[in-house]
């Protein structure tokens, strides 16, 4: 579905991304693990857009994106929700809802009881502005919003950020219903733990380069990652 | 010299009615400007000083098309109707259109490199300098009255004060304009796109909102205003290749008085100074009356920086 070849961006004279390469199957949760700094959010904001690449390929369903610009990529099919949720805080959630669904054509209001089914506690807040939810709420409706595209391919940046752990497990199950019903999930995070509890495969990233990627399961069970991204010493696990 | 303050408190009781009158018209001309200012501001964080030059823009935009419309007969009824909607569309369309290319060509290309500030300050002060001399050049350094498309004359009274065609023109016009626009920034696809972008544009660009163009689309309704509300300065004080220097500096006033970024602000902004200024004849030696606009935005950014609303990004409604 996603294929990024040899990918490069620059910031000035500092390089983000030593040409990395990473593949998302259809239907899959892939993560992707990583220290701060390492290069995670950079990826993600390449492969909508805000970032063009300037070395390497990125292909989606075959066609190649790797120069197409953000404000397009939403019409093709991949939504991506933002780190720090960014949700515009002078409009209410129900607004909100409508920006997701901009590019699309015709009514979305099904869309709109949908993501209320799913995430109920925005029906209670749609007449509320965003600046005046919680992080929880507003990490709910950044994903919801996200959801109104109707994307094949979702791109999530640390949606666990901030969050009380009991929200997170929420999320993360919603995160997993999304990927039942058939959306695609590429989703970035530093709380290692729970994203390889979820996903199928990840991608471990360092200094701008991928440095090792294998299921989930395995990586779960990784010394290198416990070591470093889960926090525990390798003796005592 | 004479005395700033002086005390005509006759004045205020005698003319009360005329003196609100021509305020709240005065001050729907400001509040139309001052859309341009504030709707720029909303998704650029700068401040237009070229939009003085779409205001004179609009002036000249009417007065050309209603010289090659009207001969030196005074047409009336239907035919003045028609001839001031005309002077309106044609002052906004050469607004709009004025508007767009300064977005073009003196805003973009800084866009694309990422320019700082400064740098969009001094390309707009250069385009405005370039505009009205040119204007001052191509059609001459004295006032042009426009052609006379009705006949001035009271309509009715208030209290005994007289309210002149031209006035009940301006209301109207003026409030047709600014609700039209409230409605379409409030509840269109448009209107929405431009408070995405004012509010969190890298947002918006991932919800499929075409950054480029809603900058400016958003240029082109605030230049239309400004250019609708130079016609219609035009048609009671003549057009001239400076005009827009002293009434834009005021509508930039109006648009900070109300919280700049913010479009109803820029409305009771405009309304407000419109009103002071009327009333400070009683109060102000009338030579000093433009005067009274600076000292007010000399004030506000003193005690309140954030004008009256304060600064909604993108709220818009």
């Amino acid at each position: 579905m996603l294929q990024v070849k040899d990918a490069v961006v620059r910031y000035g004279a500092i390089t983000a991304l030593h040409g990395i390469s990473f593949e998302v199957q259809q239907g899959e949760i892939v993560t992707l693990l990583g220290a701060n700094g390492a290069g995670k959010t950079t990826t993600l904001r390449m492969l909508s857009g805000l970032h063009a690449p300037s070395g390497g390929q990125i292909l989606f369903e075959g066609q190649d994106v790797t120069l197409t610009k953000a404000h397009q990529f939403s019409a093709l099919g991949i939504s991506h929700v933002p780190e720090g949720r960014r949700i515009f805080p002078q409009m209410t959630v129900e607004e909100n809802l409508e920006m997701g669904a901009f590019v699309r054509s015709g009514g979305f209001g099904d869309d709109i009881e949908k993501m209320y089914s799913i995430f109920p506690i925005l029906k209670d807040r749609r007449k509320q502005m965003g600046a005046n939810l919680s992080g929880g709420e507003q990490q709910m409706l950044a994903i919801a919003r996200a959801l109104m595209a109707r994307p094949r391919l979702l791109l999530l940046d640390e949606p666990s950020m901030g969050l009380a752990p009991m929200i997170v497990e929420t999320i993360f199950k919603i995160i997993g219903d999304i990927r039942a019903e058939g959306t695609t999930v590429f989703l970035v995070e530093q709380n290692a733990a729970q994203a390889l509890r979820l996903a199928d495969r990840g991608y471990v990233m360092e200094n701008g380069r991928i440095v090792f990627t294998d299921t989930a399961k395995n990586l779960l069970h990784d010394e290198r990652v416990r070591a470093v991204y889960l926090g525990e010493s390798v003796e005592g696990s | 010299m004479i005395s700033f303050f002086t005390s005509h408190f006759a004045t205020l009781r005698l003319e009360f009615w005329a003196l609100l009158v021509g305020g709240v018209a005065n001050g729907l001309i400001y509040a139309m400007v001052a859309i341009g200012y504030t709707m720029v501001y909303g998704v650029l964080r700068l401040i237009n000083f070229a939009h003085s030059e779409i205001f004179m823009s609009g002036g000249f935009g009417g007065l050309f098309v209603l010289r090659a419309l009207v001969g030196n007969s005074t047409p009336s009824g239907m035919s003045s109707f028609v001839l001031v909607i005309v002077g309106i569309v044609s002052g906004a369309l050469v607004g709009a259109i004025l508007a767009a290319l300064l977005e073009r060509v003196a805003y973009r290309p800084l866009r694309r490199r990422n320019a700082p500030k400064l740098a969009y300050l001094i390309s707009a002060i250069g385009a405005s300098y370039f505009l009205f001399n040119m204007a001052g050049k191509e059609f001459g350094r004295y006032n042009l009255a426009v052609p006379q498309i009705f006949n001035d004359h009271p309509v009715f009274t208030i209290y005994g004060a007289p309210v002149q065609l031209y006035a009940i023109i301006v209301l109207i016009a003026g409030l047709i304009m600014l609700v039209v626009l409230d409605r379409i920034v409030a509840t269109t696809r448009l209107g929405r796109s431009i408070r995405a972008v004012a509010q969190d544009a890298e947002t918006a660009s991932l919800m499929g909102v075409n950054i480029d163009r809603t900058i400016a689309t958003t240029f082109i309704l605030g230049g239309a205003l400004g250019g609708a509300a130079g016609f219609l300065f035009g048609l009671g004080s003549g057009v001239v290749f400076t005009m827009g220097f002293t009434p834009a500096l005021k509508a930039f006033t109006a648009a900070v008085l109300g919280g700049i970024g913010n479009l109803r602000g820029a409305v009771i902004g405009g309304l407000l100074l419109g009103l002071v200024e009327s009333f400070s004849v009683a109060f102000v030696n009338g030579a000093y009356i433009d005067v009274v606009a600076f000292v007010i935005l000399v004030l506000v950014l003193l005690v309140r920086p954030t004008g009256i609303l304060g600064e909604r990004l993108g709220r818009a409604a």
